[in-house]
């Protein structure tokens, strides 16, 4: 590696004071620190060592705990065609055709996110930070696979700008920032996200005979609203094409349509198991938002006045994104609550407010993308009362 | 029957180069110095002596003008060889060569009766005097105490957890009667109780066994559970307006010898520690001493980086540097200063981590001991990660709240959020496991230095 380092080592005048290309330092910066972890001592006074964990580090574990979805998805997405259009297809066809859908909005996504954070870092002289490493890639898996590319630049572009940047980059945003992108394709591009006909893309084909392309949160809101068993509706659904689609377990392994990354429970599951092994992510948040969509969704089959909210409670947990916000987007750090008592309430909030969302508002169909975003501009509040608590024991002490 | 505390928050730093329970001794120290840069707080600084100047042990070397009745005296006889200065002439450095043999400056000796019939005024004036007031370090904010003041208890900490710390056992080993002595003097400055913390997973030092009218504390747990800070948070916190004194078993041995003796008596034991040292051991010397004595011959390789005090809270000093005024151990560390290949990425069992995100497997190895280098593992970020520092604060205190209000010079946030209760050490842990590598200490600092002179 030692030409690498004098290749950088050649270059960094370039970059630095007085250089040429002083302006472009911290892109030059970004790339270095990127190959190699700086040089770099602890300050004389202070702590001379330093722990080996760094924020890049933190990063690339989420993007890591993503990729079984990332896979799935592409499989998901390829497996959707062929089964709607009828073809038997082999596994590579089905991943080649997942790959030649989902790539190129992974890759638009992490270019024009990319850009637009490079573009600050010059303006604004401040380091690239790492958040977009996450962010990046969490958009392309909460979108449909059939959605044109420049939406998904422009979503990201904006999430990155309005909802991080003027804020002042990471770690001071309000809003979690992919949930922001699709907030905004939600209201401002609805056709291309939402109704019947985005989630599994046919291309030129035309569909087999019995073929739906609801999601399964769609099919329960519809047995709601035709007053029949919304179970029995749900494995009625596509039994033409494939028995059992939206059967609790078929559900729960995910072979069904939907955006690109989240239908898959078992695969979300299997990235919170690294978030948690890892300690990145806060299982408080987890657990609560699980239990309280759990037990909301039983409180709602209690006092259940239709058949959507009949919905045996633990199908709530597997259809829809709900898991998948849960584990990905409720625990972001910086826009969760940030006292551990906090987020006991923060995450039971979110879990409470997507089923409340789902089941009693017709207008939405997924209540988690709502639910987060609420319980974000909250989380704020939320910790205001917490830490008044601890102002509030110190000032008692003192009267004692 | 003492209390016991049982603190679960925390985080052990185990290190490699711990040293062995035997005081060597190495060729004799030439130079010992007094660092005004070590009494935090000090504002104004005064020499009182010149170079070539002679100075008995006890001579008044140095003040404070805004606290003038404190002398800080000579630690050995000799001539003063230098007096340095930095920038805009800031007072760096008061060096004595010292005499082969040490004379003393002599005070007066109280006798047990004296001492009964001394009034506090008394007291504090010979301390004062004599040198050893500086031992004796307020809360809140960790300066020197004001004599002035009177303290609504004092607390001293019997062990210290940070990373290869000494044990007291051997630092004040033979010295109960010195520390017996001063405790009868501590307790005719507080109108309160003095708090002695122990460590209730070791055996109690000898020292500490015997000693009289002291408020006996057990705490176990990880560090800090050592750090008086920390004692002081759950037994008598601090208030807004409340004063508590510190003062470290040295100090105690230190006072009460003066009173005893007659004599400013700055002979200590300090540890040799660190991964880079071949012989990691106590030695016997005087307070300030040149530390070149110590590592000459006794390093491992070049490329290190000397520490006064521990790798939490210490402070890097040269080869030909001295040993600060309050610390009791040298720490010898590899210098960091290399790149490494995808070093962010990479996984890793060689480097401590408290977390264990990605790569980082150091949790698999709970009991080894590590060799850390001072590579400062990452760049400054903004706060992103939640929860880390509260997980190693054994206080009821939110730090990163604490933090955010001093970064924004927010008075009312800082004091309701409990900075009169930390000083540096007490959030030392913080600044190692952030993410986001922020200079804790450095900032706690500059928070109770607004706080201090608002």
């Amino acid at each position: 590696m030692k030409f690498l380092r004098d290749l950088l080592d050649k270059q960094k005048p370039l970059f630095q004071k007085g250089g040429k290309l002083e302006n472009l330092y911290y892109l030059y910066e970004a790339g270095e620190t990127f190959l190699f972890s700086p040089n770099h001592t602890t300050a004389a006074r202070g702590a001379q060592i330093k722990d080996a964990i760094d924020l890049k580090r933190m990063m690339i574990t989420v993007v890591i705990a993503m990729v079984p979805c990332l896979l799935f998805g592409i499989y998901n997405t390829g497996h959707m065609h062929f089964l709607a259009v009828g073809e038997e297809a082999s596994f590579g066809d089905k991943v080649l055709l997942g790959l030649e859908l989902v790539l190129p909005i992974v890759l638009v996504s992490y270019a024009s996110g990319g850009l637009v954070e490079a573009i600050f870092a010059v303006v604004r002289k401040h380091p690239i930070n790492e958040g977009f490493l996450v962010t990046g890639m969490l958009i392309p898996l909460v979108v449909p696979a059939t959605l044109p590319l420049w939406q998904v630049a422009l979503a990201t572009v904006f999430a990155v700008v309005i909802a991080k940047e003027v804020f002042g980059g990471t770690g001071m945003n309000i809003l979690n920032v992919a949930m922001t992108a699709r907030a905004f394709l939600y209201f401002a591009y609805p056709a291309q996200i939402s109704g019947d006909q985005v989630w599994t893309y046919l291309g030129d084909k035309t569909p087999v005979d019995g073929f739906s392309g609801a999601t399964a949160l769609a099919v329960t809101y519809q047995a709601g609203q035709d007053g029949t068993n919304a179970v029995a509706s749900l494995a009625e659904h596509n039994s033409s094409i494939m028995e059992g689609m939206f059967g609790f377990a078929n559900m729960f392994f995910g072979f069904i349509p939907g955006s690109i990354g989240e239908t898959s429970t078992l695969m979300v599951l299997l990235g919170a198991v690294i978030l948690l092994a890892t300690g990145v992510a806060s299982w408080k948040v987890m657990l609560s938002a699980f239990g309280g969509a759990y037990v909301m969704a039983l409180f709602m089959q209690l006092v259940a006045v239709n058949e959507y909210m009949a919905l045996p409670a633990h199908y709530h947990l597997v259809i829809g994104g709900i898991a998948f916000g849960i584990v990905f987007m409720a625990t972001d750090p910086v826009s969760a609550a940030q006292t551990e008592t906090g987020k006991w309430i923060y995450g039971a909030l979110i879990g409470i407010l997507t089923i409340v969302i789902r089941v009693t508002n017709p207008a939405y169909p997924e209540g988690i993308m709502l639910a987060v975003l609420f319980m974000n501009v909250f989380a704020p509040l939320i910790d205001h009362y917490v830490v008044q608590g601890n102002k509030k024991r110190r000032l008692q002490r003192a009267t004692v | 029957m003492s209390k016991l505390i049982k603190l679960k928050r925390g985080f052990d730093i185990k290190l490699a180069g711990k040293a062995k329970a035997e005081v060597k001794t190495f060729p004799a120290v030439k130079t010992f110095a007094i660092k005004p840069t070590d009494f935090v707080g000090m504002q104004r600084p005064k020499v009182l002596v010149k170079e070539g100047d002679t100075v008995k042990a006890g001579t008044p070397i140095l003040y404070d003008k805004k606290m003038e009745k404190v002398q800080i005296v000579a630690p050995v006889s000799g001539e003063v060889v230098e007096v340095k200065r930095g920038e805009k002439r800031k007072l760096l450095e008061i060096k004595i060569l010292a005499d082969q043999e040490i004379a003393f400056e002599q005070f007066d000796k109280y006798t047990e009766a004296d001492l009964q019939a001394a009034s506090k005024e008394k007291i504090v004036d010979h301390m004062a005097q004599a040198g050893v007031w500086p031992q004796i370090i307020q809360r809140p904010y960790g300066i020197v105490a004001n004599p002035d003041d009177t303290p609504k208890s004092i607390f001293i900490t019997g062990f210290d957890t940070h990373p290869l710390a000494p044990d007291y056992g051997v630092l004040l080993k033979g010295q109960e009667n010195y520390f017996q002595a001063g405790i009868e003097i501590l307790q005719k400055l507080t109108s309160g109780k003095i708090h002695l913390g122990l460590d209730g997973s070791k055996e109690t030092p000898v020292v500490f066994a015997q000693t009289k009218g002291l408020e006996i504390t057990k705490f176990t747990g990880s560090h800090p559970a050592g750090n008086v800070g920390v004692h002081i948070h759950h037994l008598d916190p601090i208030n807004k307006g409340e004063l508590v004194w510190t003062v470290n078993p040295y100090g105690v041995a230190q006072i009460g010898k003066l009173f005893v003796n007659g004599t400013y008596d700055a002979s200590k034991v300090i540890a040799i520690t660190g991964s880079e040292v071949k012989d990691a051991v106590y030695t016997a010397t005087y307070l300030g001493a040149c530390v070149d004595s110590f590592i000459q011959g006794n390093l491992k390789n070049n490329h290190v980086r000397v520490i006064s005090g521990n790798v939490l809270t210490g402070e890097k000093i040269n080869r030909d540097g001295y040993v600060g005024y309050y610390d009791h151990q040298i720490t010898v560390i590899p210098e960091g200063d290399y790149y490494e290949f995808l070093g962010w990425m990479k996984p890793t069992a060689e480097k401590l981590s408290y977390h264990k995100a990605l790569g980082l497997l150091s949790f698999l190895f709970p009991n080894k001991e590590y060799v850390l280098d001072s590579n400062a593992r990452g760049e400054e970020r903004a706060f992103v990660q939640t929860g880390v520092f509260e997980s190693v604060t054994p206080m009821d205190i939110y730090p990163v709240y604490l933090l955010k209000a001093i970064m924004a010079e927010d008075y009312d946030e800082m004091e309701e959020l409990g900075l009169y209760e930390v000083i540096e050490e007490d959030l030392a842990l913080c600044e190692f496991v952030d993410v986001s590598k922020h200079p804790v200490q450095e900032l706690v600092r500059k928070g109770i230095e607004l706080l201090q002179y608002s």
